[in-house]
């Protein structure tokens, strides 16, 4: 019994870490600038794909193909921004309207496009360099590839922490606190964007690369994290990095456990509980600072 | 060094500038007076490329219309806007840090800290302090210093005197004297008429967004009119 609890908490906080990674992307667009990205689930499918037509067309390991992927996913990002996002921002009126359907909209058309080059199939990696190896933590039996996608988020963390700490990640700040006020002292506040996007896509990128590692892909796949997401930038506040972090691995345990304690069907009833719980205490979400 | 000519700028529709005629020489103090609502910020905003105008306005001999922002700032022109507009959560040294950030490729882009400090001795005591805790007079050191971080040639000021007590206006005024004694030239809009025209070589008079009067700042202080609407309240 205690065994199978430890399992699915170890197991729960695993996931979550990668629930964390999604949603510090979104959390990272949207605290820069407003733009609630509706096609970052779908950043995270997209992502999922490049690593198994990769994979498929080199026969290199996801592991190795991690930046690669973050690296097309910038691009992306960089892109989307540019071509979509900097127009919407331009209009005169409705800004937040049109920027809602802009995404809305870029999502719909990304499942589309997937489903088309993919096929509407679920399909996965069985012969990756990790695939159905376990490691033994006492009683506690761990898939590798879970392990691995733990560590590699954490990591991500890391960097997006490093990030922050840089003069780059101050001039991200500054473009946060005042859109305009950057300007006076020269700071391109569209390249800032920009790169904003790209960020947020790449850090969707490496928590998608790590997924495909151990999870079906299909042109729908993002629909259910990108739930989570919301969700979890919800109950870790608007923009914080840190309470990404903290309600990713809450909603990745919470979930969990309902699962183990009621039966998985179930699992998404724990994380709309406290997720409901926490905003009634505390609106702002954990960490929030709007 | 800055030329306007015949500029109008308007707000949907509504006129703010008409046909004004404005021009700053390399080296000089130039004060912009007026009534509330009388076109002045609007100025200054215009000249930073933040309002679409039209006519013509030359910086060095460059044309400043249709540049963005970023751009008038980087050639050279820093505004001190109304507001401040620091970043309230950052501390007083990356807001001074990230006036510099746009010269990335200048080796000695840090080098105007020390002017900074040396005219500005409190923002030193604070650097770690976020800007949204400093007082409006510090506030106002800060923008300042952070205008300066860019090595402007010309630096726009926007009444710096607003919302701070009489002691801190004088020093804040002081500064503008000694920044203007290592080359930079400045473009100050006042409420503070005596105090303006007192460090100012040439004045310019707005009123509701047209030149009504201009010249050396002594002739503007002594016009009757002037006086009547400014110094006599
Ligand atoms: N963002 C804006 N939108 C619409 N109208 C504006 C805007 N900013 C200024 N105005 C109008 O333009 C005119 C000039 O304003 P401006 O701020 O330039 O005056 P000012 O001389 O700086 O006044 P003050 O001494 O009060 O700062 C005013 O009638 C003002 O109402
Ligand atoms: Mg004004």
């Amino acid at each position: 019994m205690t065994a199978l609890v430890l399992q699915a908490v170890v197991s729960g906080l695993l996931m979550g870490l990668i629930y964390a990674l999604v949603a510090a992307g979104l959390s990272l667009i949207f605290g820069l600038m407003d733009v609630v990205n509706f096609a970052h689930g779908e950043m995270l499918m997209l992502s999922m794909f490049a690593v198994l037509a990769l994979h498929g067309a080199l026969h290199v390991d996801a592991l190795l193909l991690l930046p690669v992927v973050a690296l097309i996913m910038f691009g992306g990002g960089v892109a989307v921004y540019r071509l979509l996002i900097a127009r919407a921002l331009s209009v005169a009126s409705n800004r937040g309207m049109v920027q809602i359907f802009v995404t809305f909209g870029l999502a719909i058309f990304l499942r589309g496009a997937a489903q088309f080059a993919f096929g509407g199939e679920f399909r996965s990696i069985n012969d990756g360099w990790l695939s159905n190896r376990t490691v033994a933590l006492g009683p506690v039996f761990l898939p590798l590839p879970q392990v691995a996608a733990g560590l590699v988020c954490l990591l991500a963390f890391a960097g997006l922490l490093a990030l922050s700490r840089t003069e780059f990640g101050r001039a991200l700040e500054a473009t946060r606190e005042d859109r305009d006020a950057v300007a006076l002292i020269g700071i391109d506040r569209d390249r800032i964007f920009a790169f904003g996007w790209g960020i947020g896509a790449a850090t969707v990128g490496v928590a998608g690369t790590m997924l495909s590692t151990f999870y079906y892909v299909s042109p729908s796949v993002g629909l259910n994290f990108a739930v989570i997401a919301y969700v979890t930038v919800a109950l870790g506040g608007f923009g914080s990095m840190l309470g990404a972090l903290a309600a990713g691995l809450l909603i990745g345990l919470v979930e969990s456990l309902t699962a183990l304690a009621l039966e998985p069907s179930l699992k998404q009833v724990g994380m709309f509980a406290v997720y409901l719980l926490v905003l009634v205490s505390r609106p702002r979400g954990l960490f929030g600072k709007i | 060094m800055l030329r306007l000519e015949g500029v109008s700028a308007s707000y949907r529709g509504l006129k703010a500038l008409q046909g004004v005629d404005v021009a700053v020489e390399a080296g000089e103090v130039v004060a912009v007076v007026g009534a509330n609502g009388a076109g002045k910020s609007t100025l200054l905003k215009t000249i930073a490329g933040q309002v679409a105008t039209e006519g013509t306005i030359t910086f060095e001999g460059q044309s400043l219309r249709r540049l963005a922002p970023h751009r008038i700032a980087r050639l050279g022109v820093a505004l001190v806007p109304e507001g401040r507009r620091l970043f309230p959560r950052l501390s007083v040294e990356d807001n001074l840090r990230l006036g510099a950030y746009a010269r990335r490729h200048d080796p000695d882009r840090f080098g105007p800290l020390d002017l900074v400090f040396e005219l500005f001795p409190r923002l030193k005591e604070r650097l770690a302090q976020r800007a949204e805790t400093l007082s409006g007079g510090e506030q106002q050191m800060l923008a300042i210093g952070r205008a300066l971080m860019t090595k402007p040639r010309l630096l726009m000021l926007d009444e710096p005197s607003q919302g701070i007590m009489p002691k801190l206006v004088d020093d804040i005024l002081a500064a503008v004297t000694r920044i203007r004694g290592l080359g930079v030239t400045v473009l100050i809009v006042e409420q503070r008429l005596a105090e303006a025209l007192a460090i100012a070589d040439r004045a310019y008079v707005l009123q509701t967004g047209r030149v009504v009067m201009s010249g050396p700042a002594a002739a503007v202080a002594a016009d009757a009119d002037v006086r009547r609407a400014y110094l006599g309240i």
